[in-house]
C-alpha cells in the first residue's frame, strides 16, 4: 500500500477535503480535536517527518499548516486546521509528541497569538520578552 | 604528520556583558543543561514578503542568510512555481543547479575552516578559505557578485551562463580536487582529529527523528534523506551522483559527510555543464494566480522550506519560511548535554548554524547559576584539548616506535 | 596611545560588532584575514574584546535584541572609538526599515564615522574604506 492509502485509510473520515494539487503536494483538512491523533498516527506510527508548521490570520479564524514529508516518496502532507475563535484562538501542542514542534509553536504564540495547549516551554523565541501583550506582528489587524 | 598550530587570540569572539545565544549550564566540567536563545537575526521578514511584490520577495530572502543566499530564493521561487504550476525551461533548470552546488561547495569549505579553527588547526581554515576564494570568483564571473547572486527568479534564471564561461569554471572545478583530496586525507587520517571529533557531541538516530532535523545533521546520523533526491528539483534527476550516509552521529560523521558531499557536488556540476541544453532561460511568467504553494531545496545545512500562498494580486498574502537551522540548532539541546565542556564549541558547531550565533555563548555553574567562562573562553578550551591530545598521541606513537 | 598616535603607529585595533546581519558582511570581514586580503598590511588588527577597540566594525540592521547589544558595546570601548558601518543594512536599513523588528538605524544607536556600503562590499571595499579612514586619522588628505 501506498503511503497515501496508508493515510487514507488509517484517518479514515477525520479528513475533510483531501485535495491533491500535484503529485506530491497534498493538503487536507481536520478540526481542531482530531490534530493530535493525527500527528501522532503519521510521526509514530507512518515514520513522516515534521518539516515545519504555517499559521496565518484570515478573517475565518487562525488557520494553521501542519507539513509533514514522507521523504522516500518526496510527498508533502499538509494538515489544515482552523481556529474560528480569534479572541482567544488555542490548541493541543504536539510539543509532547515530538520535540522538533517545540520552537514553531513558541513562534506562532508570540507572533499570531495562539494558545498551545501543554506546551512545556510556551515562552518567547523570536521577539525580546517585553514585547507588547496583545500585539501580533503577523496577524492582520486591518482586516475587518 | 605534523601540524603548525597558531592559537590566535580570537579576533572575532565577543564576550562581555550581552545577550547570550547558548547558555550552557556545567556541573564541574560537564554540560548539564542548555538554553538556546534566539532571535538576533529575526528581521520580520516573513511579514516584509506580505507587503513586497513576487519579484521583490527574491531579493528580499537572499538576505536571510549570506551563506544559503541561493537556497532561499530558489526555495521561494519553487514555491511559486507549484503554486501557480509554471514550467521552468531546461536550460535553467540546469544553471539553477550549477549555482547551488557552487554555494554548498563554497559553504562546506567555510564550515570546514570555521571548524578548523574551532579545534585549534588555523592551518585547516586558512587552505579552507584559501580554496574557496577561487569560487567566489566563479560566482562573480557568472553573476557579477561573489555572494548574494540574485541568479533564481520565478520561472527561470536572471543570467545565462556564458560559452566561454564554462571551461573556466571547469579549471576552476578541477584546481579544486586535489585541494578536496587533502582536505580528507588531513581530516580522515589525522589520528588527532579522530581523537578529537570521533565520539563527541552525539545525535542518536532515534533524537535526530524526534527533532526532525535535516541535511548534513541527519545523514550523519544514519537518516538517508536529501531533498535533492527525494523531491527532486533542478536538473538533480537528470545527472548521476551519491547521498553520503554516515552512521554514527558524531562530529567525525558530520565532517566526514560534508567532506564527501564536496566531490559529489564537483561531479554534479561537471555533468551540468556538459549536458546543460541551448534554450531559455526565463519562462517569462506575467500573473500568479490564487493558491498555494510549497518549495524546498537541500541548502548546505539541510532543507530549506518554503510555503506561499496568494490571493491572485502581486503580493504573497502568507509566505513562511523555515530555514534548515531552524530545526538543528534546536536539537543541540540533546547533542550537547553530557559533553565535557572543552567539546561544546566545536558541538555547537557541528550543525553549522549561522557563524554569529556560534560568538555568543556563556557557560554558567548549574548550582550558583554564576558565569564562570564565555566563547571565547571555550574556544581556546577546545584547543588547548587539541594540544594535549597531540602530546598524548605523539608520546604513544614513541613508545611504539 | 591617542587614535592619531594608533594611526601612525599602523596599528588600529578593530572590533567586529554585529547586529542582526545576514552574515555575509562578516564573512567578507573574515576574509580580510585571509591570505589574499590580508588586512594587517593595512595597519588593522582584528581584535577580540572591545575593550581594546580603536574602531567597531559594525554590520547588520539592529533589532530589539542586538540595538541593546550595539549600545553596550560601545559604551564598554574607550573613547575616542571610531564607528565604521559595514554593509548596506548598517549604512541604511535598506529593505529592513519597515521591519516590525527594527526600531531604528545604526548611526541612531552610536555615531558613526565610515560608511562602507555594498551588499556585502567587497573586501577590496573594505580595505579601501579603512585606508581612508587610517589616513584621515593620520591627518592625510
Amino acid at each position: 500500500m501506498s503511503i497515501k492509502e496508508q493515510i487514507r485509510e488509517k484517518l479514515g473520515n477525520k479528513i475533510i477535503n483531501w485535495h491533491e494539487h500535484s503529485a506530491r503536494r497534498i493538503y487536507f483538512s481536520l478540526k481542531p480535536k482530531d490534530l493530535k491523533e493525527v500527528a501522532k498516527i503519521l510521526f509514530k506510527e507512518l515514520g513522516l517527518r515534521f518539516a515545519t508548521a504555517t499559521g496565518i490570520d484570515t478573517p475565518a479564524g487562525i488557520e494553521i499548516l501542519y507539513h509533514f514529508s514522507f521523504d522516500r516518496s518526496g510527498e508533502i502532507y499538509s494538515l489544515h486546521v482552523l481556529i474560528e475563535d480569534k479572541k482567544h484562538p488555542e490548541i493541543d501542542s504536539l510539543t509532547t509528541l515530538f520535540p522538533a514542534a517545540e520552537w514553531i509553536e513558541r513562534e506562532m504564540w508570540e507572533l499570531l497569538g495562539v494558545n498551545f495547549i501543554g506546551h512545556p516551554n510556551l515562552k518567547h523565541l523570536l521577539l525580546i520578552d517585553d514585547w507588547p501583550e496583545g500585539k501580533y506582528p503577523l496577524r492582520h489587524e486591518h482586516e475587518s | 604528520m605534523s601540524h603548525k598550530v597558531i592559537i590566535p587570540i580570537g579576533p572575532y569572539h565577543p564576550l562581555q556583558e550581552e545577550p547570550e545565544f547558548f547558555r550552557l549550564y556545567v556541573e564541574g566540567e560537564k554540560v548539564v543543561d542548555i538554553d538556546i536563545v534566539i532571535g538576533y537575526a529575526h528581521r520580520g521578514i516573513e511579514e516584509l514578503s506580505e507587503h513586497k511584490h513576487f519579484d521583490q520577495v527574491t531579493f528580499l530572502v537572499e538576505r536571510i542568510c549570506g551563506i544559503c543566499s541561493t537556497s532561499h530564493p530558489f526555495a521561494f521561487c519553487l514555491a511559486v512555481e507549484d503554486l501557480a504550476k509554471i514550467e521552468v525551461p531546461e536550460r535553467a533548470l540546469y544553471i539553477r543547479t550549477i549555482i547551488a552546488e557552487m554555494e554548498r561547495i563554497h559553504s562546506h569549505l567555510l564550515w570546514l575552516g570555521l571548524a578548523g579553527h574551532f579545534i585549534g588547526y588555523n592551518t585547516v581554515w586558512m587552505w579552507a578559505w584559501k580554496y574557496r576564494e577561487p569560487i567566489l570568483d566563479m560566482f562573480e564571473m557568472i553573476t557579477g557578485n561573489r555572494n548574494h547572486y540574485a541568479m533564481m527568479k520565478i520561472g527561470g534564471v536572471r543570467r545565462d551562463i556564458k560559452d566561454e564561461d564554462i571551461p573556466v569554471l571547469k579549471k576552476a572545478l578541477d584546481d579544486l580536487v586535489p585541494a578536496v583530496d587533502m582536505f580528507k586525507g588531513a581530516v580522515m587520517d589525522d589520528p588527532v582529529i579522530q581523537a578529537r571529533l570521533k565520539g563527541i557531541g552525539i545525535l542518536t538516530k532515534q533524537q535526530a527523528i524526534d527533532w526532525a532535523v535535516v541535511g548534513p545533521t541527519a545523514r550523519a546520523s544514519g537518516i538517508n534523506i536529501d531533498v535533492r533526491r527525494d523531491d527532486p528539483y533542478g536538473a538533480y534527476d537528470r545527472v548521476s551522483w551519491n547521498v553520503i550516509v554516515e552512521k554514527e552521529g558524531d562530529i567525525f560523521a558530520k565532517t566526514v559527510v560534508r567532506i564527501l558531499e564536496l566531490y559529489e557536488s564537483i561531479g554534479i556540476i561537471r555533468q551540468c555543464l556538459n549536458k546543460m541544453p541551448k534554450g531559455e532561460i526565463d519562462a517569462n511568467v506575467k500573473d500568479i494566480p490564487a493558491g498555494e504553494g510549497i518549495g524546498r531545496v537541500e541548502a548546505p545545512r539541510g532543507e530549506c522550506f518554503h510555503y506561499v500562498r496568494s490571493d491572485g494580486t502581486n503580493q504573497p498574502i502568507r509566505h513562511k519560511i523555515r530555514a534548515p537551522s531552524y530545526m538543528n540548532v534546536a536539537s543541540n539541546k540533546v547533542a550537547a548535554v553530557g559533553q565535557t565542556i572543552s567539546d561544546t564549541t566545536i558541538t555547537l558547531a557541528a550543525v553549522d548554524p549561522c557563524y554569529c550565533c556560534t560568538e555568543r555563548v556563556v557557560v554558567l555553574d548549574k548550582a550558583t547559576d554564576k558565569k564562570i567562562m564565555n566563547g571565547w573562553d571555550l574556544i581556546k578550551l577546545s584547543q588547548e584539548k587539541t594540544e594535549k591530545l597531540k602530546k598524548v598521541i605523539a608520546d604513544k606513537s614513541e613508545v611504539i616506535g | 596611545m591617542n587614535l592619531k598616535l594608533k594611526a601612525l603607529t599602523k596599528s588600529i585595533w578593530v572590533f567586529h560588532a554585529a547586529c542582526s546581519p545576514c552574515n555575509n558582511c562578516d564573512i567578507e570581514i573574515l576574509d580580510l584575514l585571509t591570505p589574499r586580503y590580508d588586512v594587517e598590511r593595512f595597519g588593522m588588527l582584528l581584535v577580540g574584546s572591545v575593550r581594546h577597540a580603536d574602531a567597531l566594525l559594525v554590520t547588520g540592521v539592529p533589532n530589539y535584541k542586538t540595538k541593546e547589544r550595539l549600545k553596550k558595546l560601545y559604551e564598554q570601548a574607550p573613547k575616542p572609538c571610531v564607528v565604521v558601518a559595514v554593509g548596506n543594512c548598517a549604512c541604511s536599513r535598506i529593505m529592513f526599515r519597515d521591519s516590525y523588528n527594527s526600531p531604528c538605524a545604526v548611526d541612531e544607536v552610536v555615531p558613526v564615522d565610515v560608511y562602507i556600503p555594498g551588499c556585502p562590499p567587497k573586501p577590496e571595499a573594505m580595505i579601501s574604506g579603512v585606508v581612508k579612514l587610517i589616513n584621515k586619522l593620520q591627518g592625510k588628505k
